[in-house]
């Protein structure tokens, strides 16, 4: 079933009867060539990518839950490639690319809207840093240019101009940079790897991992034993847990981070803002709802909810950022388990367990990687070699020091990020 | 977020500094095993975890506290000092 503007005409005219469910509900089999542990965007991005670019098509993502419903189905949405160190830079600079023809690509609407990201700087030493960065997206091939004070006026008229204590001296933009809409991500994902022959299975959690002599031989589950060549962890804030059951201890402390949406107001806010203050991001959803977030609670937690401090900065931070808003409603707020490594950066590596291989400390930045991360990720797992763009998402940097990146430069070390 | 402090009594969350998990400082000299377990992997259960807080706005003890990641309920609370996390392996 192809979608295109003349079907929802043609079905909009014939009473919409024509839609079929994107994807199969298959049983699982006995026996798959690649076994996805997890079935959100990285999961099932992975499968897509094997299917397509590899022709590795016997192969399963294993949900717990329903497709789409972990971290893919709770983040704020932003999509960027403007990171500053070897490592993270050409990995999201390659996902950004693959963001810009996805929807193509997967014939599938995921709201890709290149609306630009403006981080403002507050301070000279903010705006070095932002020029410092800027210049190093420029050198990675993408976009980034530094806006003066009064051009972010002429851009954003809303935020508050005449805060003393956090002057907006300018701002780092990226305008390839905006949001898209989670949930169709990962349902474009998943259409396009059944499509390809991948098998979904949903309400599957897997309980145990096979290892004989050094080597993965399939999992067990709630559906019964599979058994697999190959195993890939694709668990996000669950990975220490998946990880355990093959005897791996991961350099991951899983927090909870925070997000929060407005009731819906007319458009104002047409870019993805960022606070250098207190660490807020805003954006606009095309409901009308302010979208935002800042900092994590700081604590371990798999608790899917935060506590009322953190609440209580962000709310701060927001009206102090962009007081036209103070009135504002706040409609919902919700909690998602990040998968936090020491250095702040992720890891796509293979296990020391021969065919198991390893997703994950994607810490916030899990939603901007999912077509990257699947793309690398699958040309690890087929060819057991790292794809160009992933060369340093190493498991072994914790362990030698070798090549760790700290984005904020406050030392790798667990509860700094 | 409540944390009865030994010294201070029930307090809010925000007077506390939240260190990780409670785990024992290899010796001096220690091989690299040892320190790469210490500073960066973690057991990361989803249940009863020991860790480490500091009442940095109130006595400035550290605190070693046994919480309940899944539900953030807070279990015990001990000085670290006297809950023998205070020196070498």
């Amino acid at each position: 079933m192809r979608f295109s503007g003349w079907r929802v005409l043609r079905e909009g005219l014939t009473g919409n009867k024509g839609w079929k469910p994107h994807w199969r509900d298959p049983e699982p089999k006995s026996e798959y060539d690649v076994v996805i542990i997890g079935g959100g965007g990285h999961g099932l991005a992975t499968a897509y990518y094997l299917a397509q670019e590899h022709g590795i098509t016997n192969v399963a993502v294993l949900e717990k839950g329903y497709l789409g419903g972990g971290n893919v189905g709770r983040n704020t949405t932003i999509v960027r490639a403007n990171y500053y160190l070897p490592g993270n830079s050409e990995f999201y600079s390659h996902s950004l690319k693959l963001w810009e023809t996805m929807e193509q690509d997967l014939n599938y609407n995921a709201m890709m809207s290149q609306r630009g990201i403006i981080n403002l700087f507050h301070n000279d030493g903010q705006r070095d840093a932002a020029v410092r960065r800027g210049n190093s997206i420029v050198n990675q091939g993408d976009d980034a240019e530094i806006l003066s004070r009064e051009r972010v006026r002429e851009l954003a008229p809303f935020l508050n101009f005449e805060n003393n204590r956090f002057p907006i001296m300018g701002g780092l933009m990226q305008r390839r940079a905006g949001t898209a809409r989670h949930d169709a991500v990962a349902w474009g994902y998943a259409r396009g790897a059944d499509m390809r022959g991948v098998d979904l299975i949903q309400n599957c959690e897997v309980t145990g991992i096979d290892v004989e002599n050094g080597k993965v031989v399939g999992v067990q589950t709630a559906r019964g034993p599979i058994r697999a060549k190959k195993v890939a962890l694709a668990a996000a804030g669950r990975s220490g847990q998946v990880a355990a059951m093959a005897g791996l201890t991961l350099p991951i402390e899983s927090h909870v981070l925070q997000a929060f949406v407005s009731e819906g107001l007319k458009p104002i806010v047409d870019h993805v803002i960022t606070f250098a203050e207190g660490h807020l991001y805003i954006s606009q959803s095309d409901k009308g709802g302010m979208v935002f977030g800042s900092y994590l609670d700081f604590y371990s937690s798999y608790a899917a909810r935060g506590n009322l401090p953190m609440v209580e900065h962000t709310m701060e931070s927001f009206v102090a950022m962009v007081p036209a808003l103070s009135k504002a409603r706040l409609l919902r707020s919700w909690g998602g388990i990040m998968d936090m490594t020491p250095d702040g950066s992720p890891i796509i590596d293979r296990s020391p367990i021969d065919g198991l291989y390893l997703n994950c400390g994607w810490c916030y930045g899990g939603f901007k990687a999912t077509p990257g991360s699947g793309s690398v990720y699958a040309h690890l797992i087929a060819t057991d070699r790292p794809h160009g763009a992933a060369t340093k998402l190493k498991l072994d940097r914790f362990r030698s020091g070798v090549g760790l990146m700290d984005e904020e430069g406050t030392g790798a070390q667990h509860n700094l990020h | 977020m409540r944390i009865t402090c030994p010294l201070c009594g029930e307090r809010d969350r925000r007077e506390f500094y939240y260190k990780g998990a409670a785990l024992v400082r290899p010796a001096e000299g220690a091989d690299l095993d040892a320190w790469h377990e210490y500073v960066n992997l973690r057991e990361n259960p989803a249940g009863p975890l020991d860790e480490l807080w500091y009442h940095e706005m109130g006595c400035n003890a550290w605190l070693k506290v046994t919480r309940n990641t899944a539900t953030h309920e807070i279990l015990d609370v001990q000085l670290a000092s006297e809950a023998g996390l205070g020196g070498e392996k």
